[in-house]
């Protein structure tokens, strides 16, 4: 049939696409299943990058690093590589961690103190691209007097300091005299946890086998493959095609598997919330009785039921209910309350107008909200809270915006802020409300400044011991909710999918950011398979 | 230089032996002025890569995103101005916007693409691991559309207006309107979750320790056909309107007049005189086709180029993104040239001396 031509033009495309594929044919060719017992867990973000130094896994629950310390089920700090809690001096200023004896890196090397100083130096080295130099501005300096002390010298007294002992210690031995920014290290990492690397395809998975001569034991199975599934979709399609025993899902995608046979749905709660903040830059949020009546005209209930799909509690503060430090006096009704609402915009001044909208001084009562626009939980809030705030004659005009046309606004436009930590209430809240950081970037945006908030705040950091602590904390939220600068809405609950033949699976109360380390699966170490 | 432009009107079927001026004697000339046309494409290249690159970062640097702040994440809550100062002081992505540009053409130039922001590697490894898989994602489903959509597209003019041409119309009319995403989803609940048949997604299976190439074949099958179909209804359906066109032709009809059987009258006649401005529609839908690839890998969790220049472009690095435009670039380029160059080779009238 074929004559010259189209032989010719045949030839030429399959040659193409011979080279195409022959090009990129795999370089490696070995098969079978990893170890048995492997377990496969799936998220949808994936770390840039492999080492604590450079932000991952920050706050423990690595599966490759440990600590100084770590958390268990209820985020209580528990030794790790050190051998007990930390000590702190009297004038709270120098933290002393003694090393635990016998444990070895990845590579079989000893684990010293040096692998302690390195890796918190490299932290506060400027030429590292770390993100987390921020969260160590107290540390002066940090010493290893002997093969298993480590001195760390603080610049003021930090209460809370032992929580940042949860970062993941690298081997010095590896990374000396690299750049850290750029090192192999980065992608083919060597720590002390559970688990050692096996390999790292980008974009695809993590492959993990269990450290046998963990210090902690030996790990209850093989190894854990963590799949990077970026869409939502998909990750609840290969679910169900039961690819993986546990993916993380969003809670809308979870309900199409309760109740269904050989899974269950892990709906864990968290410190991650979400609220208005309103400026104190713009006229109509600065009036405290605008606020108020915003804080009892949203109706955090039906957000819960109806946004979230109930995963989720109503929020009132930024300490979550689980936390110790949280102040039982600050709840409030889950339900709209139109009435309080109306009464305070009526006490203040605020006249309804012919539309509807409240005026008072010839100026109406109506403001912009922001909220990222690819964030579809935001705007749903965003356009919850404007139809509620219209009921109460206040105007809002949602608007969904990128964060960089969100930031030079922030100052005279509300916004839907998320953000939240189960850890310590100094970690966020320090930065978020306290007058220091009015108006600098993400901090405090809305340039919130109370003298009683900012002493509540430094109290509860420069003071070591845990009544102060928590008297001063109890003090920054009833100033908080008298105040309002965030009308607080909801605290949203994380959700999983976990195969009903899975083991060992315990919660804890989780922060904002979860994707391999931080997630249902920080204690995977200790998760089986019934076959 | 030039070949002689022949007198004939088309070109002589071979299968047919009478017509006296016979086409192999003058067929090694057609390539001839190959060489001037591929320098002089290799000549124009160079300014339209400059300039795309150039283009590049200039919309780069008008976009207002802050790299750092990116890079950061949710850390960008609790990092200090000065913390990420230092970081875009260590990426030098402050300079002003030429410095940048020349050291990124001056490290081009000694073969390094660059430091990934993104995604914390070189530029290099970044396409090293990815690239293969997506060019083998379209290199496959390039075949297969080609292949089917000449079958199919053939087929359908011979019995023009028959149940198979008005179905496959109808089909490609149809599949033309659906989202490649919708049709990989619903591929993937069909063939994964409904009949068990093919993997949902993934390179391998999740747990496989290398990549065992039946694995990986298993694992393409769904995303080559669905890209392949989705790219395929305007293939289908110019091939089946320009066959049943060229059904038509003079010659066609002469050759069938003279008896030859019909299978010899479509697709030695007939396809053939079709197959010239197909071989256009390929290189005009290359981009296109690369296009659908980013999405069927989103949608597939295929480790391609896809996810990651999606991620280039909305983390501001320059040096990755500016490597896979220009990568794109290139192929789109070196598609043309290969189509006027298959082109030549397949229609004498064609001279390569533009």
């Amino acid at each position: 049939m074929g004559t010259p031509v189209s032989k010719r033009v045949a030839a030429v495309a399959v040659a193409g696409v011979l080279a195409v594929a022959g090009c990129s044919s795999p370089t490696t060719t070995s098969t079978g299943a990893a170890g048995a017992g492997t377990l496969v867990v799936a998220t949808a973000g994936e770390p840039d990058a492999l080492n604590p130094v450079l932000n991952y896994g920050v706050d423990g629950g690595s599966l490759i690093f440990d600590g100084l310390v770590a958390r268990d089920a209820r985020n209580e700090l528990v030794p790790a590589l050190a051998r007990e809690l930390p000590t702190v001096s009297a004038d709270g200023r120098t933290v002393t961690a003694k090393l635990r004896d016998g444990v070895l890196f990845h590579d079989g090397s000893p684990f010293t103190a040096q692998d302690v100083v390195f890796t918190y130096q490299a932290v506060l080295d400027p030429k590292v691209d770390s993100t987390l130099r921020s969260d160590l501005d107290m540390l002066a300096s940090v010493t290893a007097p002997d093969p298993s002390t480590v001195v760390f010298t603080l610049k003021y007294a930090y209460a809370p300091f032992a929580q940042r002992l949860a970062l993941g210690i690298v081997p010095a031995k590896a990374l000396t005299g690299q750049d850290i920014n750029k090192a192999e290290f980065n992608r083919k990492p060597v720590g002390t946890g559970p688990y050692r690397v096996t390999s790292w395809t980008p974009g695809d998975r993590l492959v993990l086998a269990a450290n046998e001569s963990y210090w902690g034991g030996k790990p209850a199975n093989g190894g854990v493959v963590v799949a990077f599934v970026a869409d939502d979709n998909v990750r609840a399609q290969r679910m169900r095609a039961g690819e993986f025993d546990a993916a993380e899902l969003a809670p809308k995608l979870t309900t199409g598997f309760d109740g269904q046979a050989g899974y269950r749905v892990q709906r864990v709660p968290t410190a991650d919330y979400r609220g208005v903040m309103l400026p104190m830059g713009n006229p109509v949020t600065a009036d405290l009785a605008v606020r108020r009546a915003l804080n009892a005209a949203v109706d955090r209930a039906a957000m819960v039921t109806g946004l979230l799909g109930g995963a989720g509690e109503p929020a009132f503060g930024p300490v979550p209910p689980t936390s110790e430090f949280a102040e039982p006096s600050i709840v409030g009704r889950p339900a709209a309350d139109p009435a309080a609402a109306t009464a305070a915009l009526d006490a203040a001044g605020w006249k309804p107008g012919p539309d509807g909208i409240r005026a008072k001084d010839g100026r109406q009562a109506a403001f912009a909200l922001m909220y990222p626009a690819t964030d579809s939980l935001r705007k749903e809030l965003a356009l919850a809270v404007t139809a509620d705030a219209k009921k109460v004659g206040i105007k809002i005009t949602p608007e969904g915006l990128t964060w960089d046309a969100i930031t030079p606004r922030m100052g005279s436009d509300a916004l839907v802020m998320g953000y939240g930590t189960p850890y310590d209430p100094d970690f966020v809240s320090y930065k978020l409300f306290g007058s220091a950081f009015a108006g600098q970037g993400f901090f405090n945006p809305g340039s919130y400044r109370s003298s009683v908030v900012d002493k509540a705040l430094q109290d509860g950091r420069a003071n070591a011991e845990p009544a102060a602590r928590k008297a001063a904390y109890a003090t920054f939220q009833k100033q908080l909710a008298t105040d309002m600068p965030w009308v607080f809405l909801t605290y949203l609950q994380h959700t999983y999918v976990v195969k009903d033949a899975v083991a060992g699976v315990t919660p804890r109360v989780e922060p904002h950011e979860h994707d391999v380390a931080n997630s249902l699966w920080w204690n995977i170490h200790t998760w089986t398979r019934k076959s | 230089m030039t070949t002689p432009a022949p007198t004939a009107k088309t070109p002589a079927p071979t299968a047919a032996p009478p017509p006296a001026r016979t086409t192999v004697r003058r067929r090694p000339r057609r390539l001839a002025g190959a060489g001037t046309v591929v320098r002089r494409r290799l000549l124009v290249a160079v300014p339209i890569l400059a300039a795309t690159s150039v283009g590049m970062f200039a919309l780069g640097a008008a976009s207002p995103i802050d790299p750092a702040q990116q890079y950061a994440g949710a850390a960008a809550f609790t990092a200090t101005e000065e913390n990420l100062a230092q970081i875009r002081a260590n990426w030098g992505v402050d300079d002003p916007l030429p410095v940048q540009y020349l050291r990124w053409v001056g490290n081009l130039l000694q073969g390094d693409l660059g430091w990934s922001t993104s995604r914390h590697e070189p530029v290099t490894a970044v396409l090293a691991a990815r690239a293969g898989w997506t060019l083998l994602l379209v290199g496959a489903a390039l075949a297969l559309v080609l292949v089917a959509s000449l079958l199919l597209g053939t087929l359908a003019a011979y019995r023009r207006g028959g149940w198979f041409d008005r179905a496959l119309r109808a089909t490609a009319y149809a599949v033309q309107s659906m989202p490649v995403f919708w049709i990989g989803l619903a591929a993937i609940a069909l063939f994964a979750l409904t009949l068990g048949w093919l993997p949902a997604g993934g390179l391998t299976d999740i747990t496989a320790t290398g990549t065992d190439p039946a694995d990986v074949a298993r694992h393409l099958i769904l995303p080559v056909g669905v890209l392949a179909i989705a790219q395929m209804p305007w293939f289908v359906l110019f091939i089946r309107d320009a066959v049943a066109d060229s059904l038509r032709d003079d010659h066609v009809l002469a050759a069938r007049a003279r008896g030859l059987p019909g299978r010899t009258v479509l697709f030695g006649h007939a396809l053939r005189t079709a197959l010239l401005p197909f071989l256009t529609l390929v290189g005009t839908h290359l981009p296109e086709l690369i296009g659908g690839a980013v999405l069927v890998e989103t949608v597939f969790s295929l480790p391609g180029l896809g996810a990651v220049t999606v991620q280039a472009a909305l983390g501001s690095d320059f040096p990755l993104l500016a490597a896979t435009t220009l990568a794109t670039t290139v192929v789109v380029l070196a598609a043309n040239l290969g189509t006027d160059l298959a082109y030549a080779a397949a229609d004498p009238r064609v001279r390569l001396d533009d």
